[in-house]
Parts: structure tokens; sequence; C-alpha cells
């Protein structure tokens, strides 16, 4: 739930990157704070282990300065996607304004990816959300693996796993090299906004 | 109060309390966030800056680990929530479901005098969101 200061003109938006576990949504946001570096007034907050997985969250605020006499605090976060900390990416989850489902576009990956969203399907509902309600985004991660030669999914094939029901914005990305990250981000931002305004209406 | 959106009034009015109850006795800095981590208000005694917005979200994890664990040894909540520093010490409280506040202050007040302190000040808040 987005948080509106009235005074200060400020409004808190919750966006959370959620997928399966190594699928790169800490890499996203790395790459966010280096290239918006001037929207991004603290430091990133890493909860990690030592071997660099997420281990309760990543935290990013970035500016967006103003929309209609409000000025936007995105709140960027990610959760662990390792199976085991289902109950930490829960509490990621609470008060989520827009989601970006990272999933990892390699073919052995397909299963866990799949996996993934539902589980997000039914951790949103323990929070009375619906996956079909809340503002989401699908990005399908290391497309650039493909020159590598190592198998990629193709998009139509992933789609269809993933967003045959849903019918979200999605994008072919990879956040290694940037390639559609701030589009990604873009596209969630405009989500949300737009459907925390039609909630205030 | 309607949760989500706190009007200008009713957040001048706490930030008075905050001020009369905690930021005069002593308190470096005071925030109430709610249990997603957004920041309802912060107040500080004008010496001690903080980066309040990390601050929420960390903390807001950290209470919420601790709710899920005294749920997973049977407890309703662990009700005190302290950590203890050197120079500066923290206290978290619950004001209810979805906000919590939180109190940064110094070796100069016992842990004591201030929790006193801000179980008047939870009272007062509430109380004003009752009017309301
Ligand atoms: N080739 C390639 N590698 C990537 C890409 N995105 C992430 N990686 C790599 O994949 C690994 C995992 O990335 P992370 O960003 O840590 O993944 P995560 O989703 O945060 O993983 P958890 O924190 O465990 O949930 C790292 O070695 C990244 O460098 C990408 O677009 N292309
Ligand atoms: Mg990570």
């Amino acid at each position: 739930m987005s948080f509106i200061n009235l005074r200060e003109k400020i409004v808190q938006v919750k966006i959370v990157y959620y997928g399966p576990g190594r699928g790169g949504k800490t890499t996203n946001l790395e790459y966010i704070n280096r290239k918006f570096s001037k929207q991004i007034q603290s430091e990133m907050v890493s909860l990690k282990t030592h071997g660099d997985r997420t281990l309760f969250f990543d935290f990013l605020p970035f500016d967006m300065g103003q929309i209609k006499g409000y000025e936007l605090k995105i709140q960027l976060y990610t959760v662990p996607g390792q199976v085991k900390y289902n109950a930490t990416r829960k509490l990621v989850l609470k008060g989520v304004d827009g989601i970006v489902f990272v999933a990892d576009a390699q073919e052995q990956m397909r299963e866990k990816n799949i996996r993934s969203l539902n589980q997000l399907h039914e951790n949103l509902l323990g929070y009375k959300e619906s996956i079909f309600r809340i503002p989401l985004v699908l990005q399908y991660n290391k497309v650039d693996l493909r020159n590598q030669g190592i198998p990629i999914l193709p998009t139509s094939v992933i789609n269809k796993d993933l967003n045959s029901k849903l019918k979200v914005p999605y994008f072919e990305a990879s956040a290694l090299t940037g390639y559609n990250v701030p589009e990604t981000l873009k596209k969630i931002i405009s989500s949300t906004v737009v459907s925390i305004q039609k909630k205030l209406l | 109060m309607n949760y989500g959106v706190v009007s200008q009034e009713q957040l001048e009015k706490i930030d008075e309390i905050l001020t009369e109850k905690l930021i005069k006795i002593g308190v470096d800095c005071v925030i109430i966030i709610d249990m997603a981590g957004n920041i309802i208000t912060a107040k500080d005694n004008g010496t001690t800056k903080y980066d309040v917005y990390s601050f929420a979200a960390l903390a807001a994890g950290n209470f919420a680990t601790v709710d899920a664990m005294a749920k997973l040894v049977g407890e309703q909540e662990f009700s005190l929530l302290f950590h203890k520093g050197t120079d500066c010490n923290i206290h978290f409280s619950k004001i209810d479901d979805e906000l919590l506040l939180i109190s940064m202050f110094g070796r100069e007040i016992s842990l004591g005098f201030l929790r006193l302190n801000v179980v008047e000040t939870i009272e007062q808040i509430k109380k004003l969101w009752a009017r309301d």
C-alpha cells in the first residue's frame, strides 16, 4: 500500500522484483543504481549471504521527481529467490504496490519460473491481493546468453508459460548489460502510478 | 484515520506529540513507519541526521522478522524490541497492527524513562485518531 503524505506532498510507492533464485533481480537493481545515480540519494542496501545471494532483500530508493505536484519516491525491493526463503519473500511483499517478475530465460529454468510465479500468486493471496489485479510486468532476463550458444527459451514459449492468463506487459532483457532494464522499470512505475491514482479517485 | 493517507492536520498534531513527549526529553530521532516500510513521519533533534528511508525499510524488515519468529514459538508477539549500542540505542514499539514507532536515543536517557514516554506518546496518538 502506497503511503501519501499530504503535508509534504510525498507519495511513497513500493515496487518488488520477484522471481526464481539467480534470475537477476539484484542485478537489475545494481544496474539501476549505477545508471540513475542522480535520482538515487542513498546507498543501496543489500542483505545478502557471503555468496552474494539475497538473504532478505535489496532496497533502493529512487526519486522520480514531481508528478501532479507530488514528489514520487519509488522504493525498489528484491526478494530472495531461493526456494527455502519463502517466509522472507512473503515479508517483503507486505504492502507491495507493483511487481516486476524477473524470469530466467534459460531453457533449463523453465520449470522454476513457473513454480516461482505460482508461489507469487499464493503469497499475494495471503495479503488478500491478486496477481490479476496488482500492477505487474514480466521480464525475460539473460537473453544475452543466446550469443554464447546457451539455450534460451523463445519469447513466445516463455510468454505462453507465464503470461497466457495474466496478459501483462513483458520485456526480453539482460540485467547484466542493462538491455530493457530501464524500460521494465519505467513500465512498472507508470502502471503502478496509474493504479494508485485510480484507487484515490 | 484513513490508513494510507494522513491529513496535514493529523500529521502536525502527531509531530507536536513526538516533539513534546520524545524529542524534548532527549531522544535523537523518532520515526513512525508502517509495516511495509513507508515513513509516516520523522522528527529529529536537529543535530542527528539518518538516512531515514533505508532505515525504515530495514526496521520494517527487522520487526516483521522478529514478529514471525514470535509466532513460530507460539507467542502473540515479543512486546519489547530494543537494540543497545555504546552511543546509540534503538527502541521499537507497535502503535497498532499497521504502525511502528521507532526511537533512537543516546546514553543520557534510561530505557525505563524512554518506555514510559513512548507509552504515553502512543496513547496520545491513538486518541487523536479515535477522535477524527
Ligand atoms: N548472462 C547474464 N547473467 C546474468 C544476468 N542477470 C544476472 N546474471 C547473473 O546471474 C547471477 C545471479 O544474479 P542475481 O542478480 O544475484 O540474481 P537474484 O535473482 O538476485 O538471485 P537471488 O538473490 O538468489 O534470488 C549473477 O552471477 C549475475 O551476474 C543477465 O542478464 N545475463
Ligand atoms: Mg538477489
